[in-house]
């Protein structure tokens, strides 16, 4: 069922912009650039973590993915199959295979549903279960993820974050996906509980085998998780590199000012590199390179051209003249 | 986690109502007219439409506590049967409002584009119309019977429902919970009727409580004017066109409708203000 390599999806130069109107009385139409013609591919079974800074569309790259949104441009190949424009039905078919976990758990579960229709309502839709065996399902579902079986019978707001947490992974693995997109799913808890639910997304990934595209901006986190890490600025993608390798030697000069700004414990000294000024309006991204403006390494050609991600080294892609 | 934390939302809504003592006030008087309108035979003995030429327009007494109107019915009588069609007329008017109101604005506001541009321009046509001349109009041509009135009263007064839901479903349709639904394969109607409608509802009940007042009010005005609820079945309106012509030598018959509509409007106001400050989240834990 995999495509090339087992790959399980592959995003092939995806854009996404949405436009907004400068003011109510002018006609003109300004684009935030949320993708910018993103590459991407997710093995079966694996990691890949999407990092970067707040506004860079990561966001919106998960959402891609799992067609919450259509990109304007570009393929996404899901199983062997070009799923960007399957509508209806077959759209319908395609969303027992990818779920999605939410970065905010008090807006992710609808607050007049029982614990146990939320969690049961892919079953439903796709007519997996009837009303009377989805009690059973979701209460097997709730332990599984660390609940106690009569919080099926319960409503959303009786539960703290990291319980509410849960509920929204429960519903993610209810239909047995290949892929979880997990949006920034441990930035809106205490750091006590984000160790405790990243550690029951891991068991469940050895659980049922599936695919995540782990959407942080925090790299301790990405780095625990992931098997593969990309490192998203403006839209675009500077770096791919396998986990340990980015982490011990970063290559693009916007991971090593992203390494170098968190305090790792127990570490060799880092690099001292601090990144410049804010991270520019996605409404009018800079020619040439998106980071020249605020790259350490900036020359000429930064400005004009725009550098391709490549394999600057072997397994590692990199978006830079010169890396 | 006990079992009664389950309803806690609504125990805690109902707390904050309570503490409300103009929403208490307001409530106590709805309910009388409530009680009132079920058992009318236990406040009035008397007949509404039984026609004494030998008592008419007689001053309260301890037989008629309201007097007796041009044709010698009992004036009590006539109120408390009076209560229960003013109520009827409050309810399903806005009943069929509310109902239009809700399909309108979740439509308009879920689908978005072009159908919601007609839509809310046909709402601003409705809008335009003095609502109680179009009701004039269409009454007109209709005979004016109970349930014209409460169907005209109700095709005329929903464009403010459909624009309060118009406005929840789009801040409603972005929230995550909504993109779940999605996710997990759920289509539009499931999304519109199981995620939207049940978290839209709460200021749908406010201004359905405020409807009712203005439903009464407008039917009175109706019956008042000869066009409403036809005699001899009465309403608060109707005793009220009696009363106009005899206001001179029998102020009961204009004094206790009155005073019922006013009180009955006021009663639904101040219930539908103190529902609304009690679901309004900003003053929760108060």
């Amino acid at each position: 069922m995999t495509g090339v390599n087992g790959t399980l999806l592959a995003l092939e130069n995806i854009y996404k912009h949405f436009p907004v109107k400068r003011s109510f009385f002018s006609a003109e139409m300004l684009k935030v650039h949320a993708v910018d013609g993103v590459s991407l591919g997710v093995p079966a079974g694996k990691t890949v973590g999407l990092v970067g800074e707040s506004g860079c569309g990561k966001t919106t790259l998960g959402r891609l993915v799992i067609r919450l949104i259509s990109p304007d441009a570009g393929r996404i190949v899901f199983q062997g199959r070009d799923i960007t424009h399957l509508a209806g039905e077959e759209l319908r078919r395609i969303r027992r295979e990818m779920q999605i976990i939410f970065q905010d758990p008090y807006s992710s579960l609808n607050p007049r549903m029982r614990v146990r229709d939320i969690v049961g309502e892919g079953w439903l839709v796709h007519g997996l279960a009837g009303r009377d065996e989805i009690r059973g399902l979701a209460e097997r579902l709730l332990l599984r993820v660390g609940l106690t079986a009569d919080a099926a019978d319960k409503y959303p707001h009786e539960f703290s974050g990291g319980q509410r947490q849960r509920i929204g992974i429960a519903r993610a693995i209810a239909l047995s996906p290949k892929l979880v997109i997990a949006d920034e799913p441990v930035s809106a808890l205490d750091v006590s509980v984000q160790a405790q639910i990243l550690n029951l997304l891991k068991d469940i990934q050895e659980e049922y085998g599936m695919a995540y595209l782990f959407v942080s901006h925090d790299l301790r986190v990405i780095r625990h998780m992931s098997d593969t890490v990309a490192v998203m600025y403006l839209g675009k993608l500077m770096e791919v590199s396998p986990v340990e390798e980015l982490f011990s030697k970063p290559l693009h000069p916007y991971s090593r000012g992203l390494l170098a700004a968190v305090p790792m414990l127990g570490e060799a000294p880092q690099e001292k590199i601090v990144l410049r000024g804010e991270i520019p309006s996605p409404l009018a991204p800079p020619p040439g390179c998106r980071f020249h403006t605020r790259c350490f390494m900036a020359q000429k050609i930064c400005e004009e051209v725009c550098p391709i991600l490549r394999e600057s080294h072997p397994g590692r892609l990199t978006a830079c003249h010169f890396v | 986690m006990a079992k009664g934390r389950e309803h806690s939302i609504l125990l805690d809504f109902l707390r904050r109502l309570v503490r409300n003592r103009l929403a208490v006030a307001g409530g106590a008087v709805v309910l009388f007219f409530f009680v009132l309108s079920a058992f009318p035979h236990v406040f009035s003995r008397h007949d509404p439409n039984r026609i004494d030429v030998l008592k008419v327009l007689q001053p309260p007494s301890a037989d008629h506590p309201l007097g007796t109107d041009e044709l010698g019915r009992d004036v009590l009588a006539r109120m408390v049967h009076g209560a229960r069609i003013s109520l009827k007329v409050g309810f399903v008017a806005v009943g069929i409002a509310t109902a239009i109101g809700l399909l309108v604005g979740l439509v308009s506001g879920f689908y978005g584009g072009w159908i919601d541009a007609v839509l809310m321009r046909f709402v601003d046509i409705m809008l335009c119309f003095p609502t109680f001349f179009l009701i004039l109009a269409v009454i007109a041509f209709l005979e004016p019977s109970i349930y014209n009135i409460m169907l005209v009263i109700g095709v005329t007064g929903w464009m403010g429902v459909s624009r309060l839901v118009r406005a929840e479903t789009l801040s409603l349709k972005e929230r995550d919970f909504v993109a779940a639904a999605r996710a997990q394969g759920a289509g539009n109607a499931r999304i519109i009727f199981r995620h939207i409608l049940p978290n839209a509802l709460a200021p749908v009940l406010v201004s359905a409580t405020l409807g009712v007042a203005g439903a009464i009010l407008t039917e009175s005005a109706l019956s008042f004017l000869g066009i409403g609820v036809q005699p001899p079945t009465p309403s608060w309106g109707n005793i009220l066109t009696a009363g106009k012509d005899n206001i001179e030598f029998a102020w009961w018959l204009s004094v206790y409708p009155g005073l019922a509509i006013l009180f009955t409007v006021l009663g639904y106001n101040l219930l539908g203000e103190g529902i609304r400050d009690a679901v309004d989240p900003r003053l929760r834990g108060r």
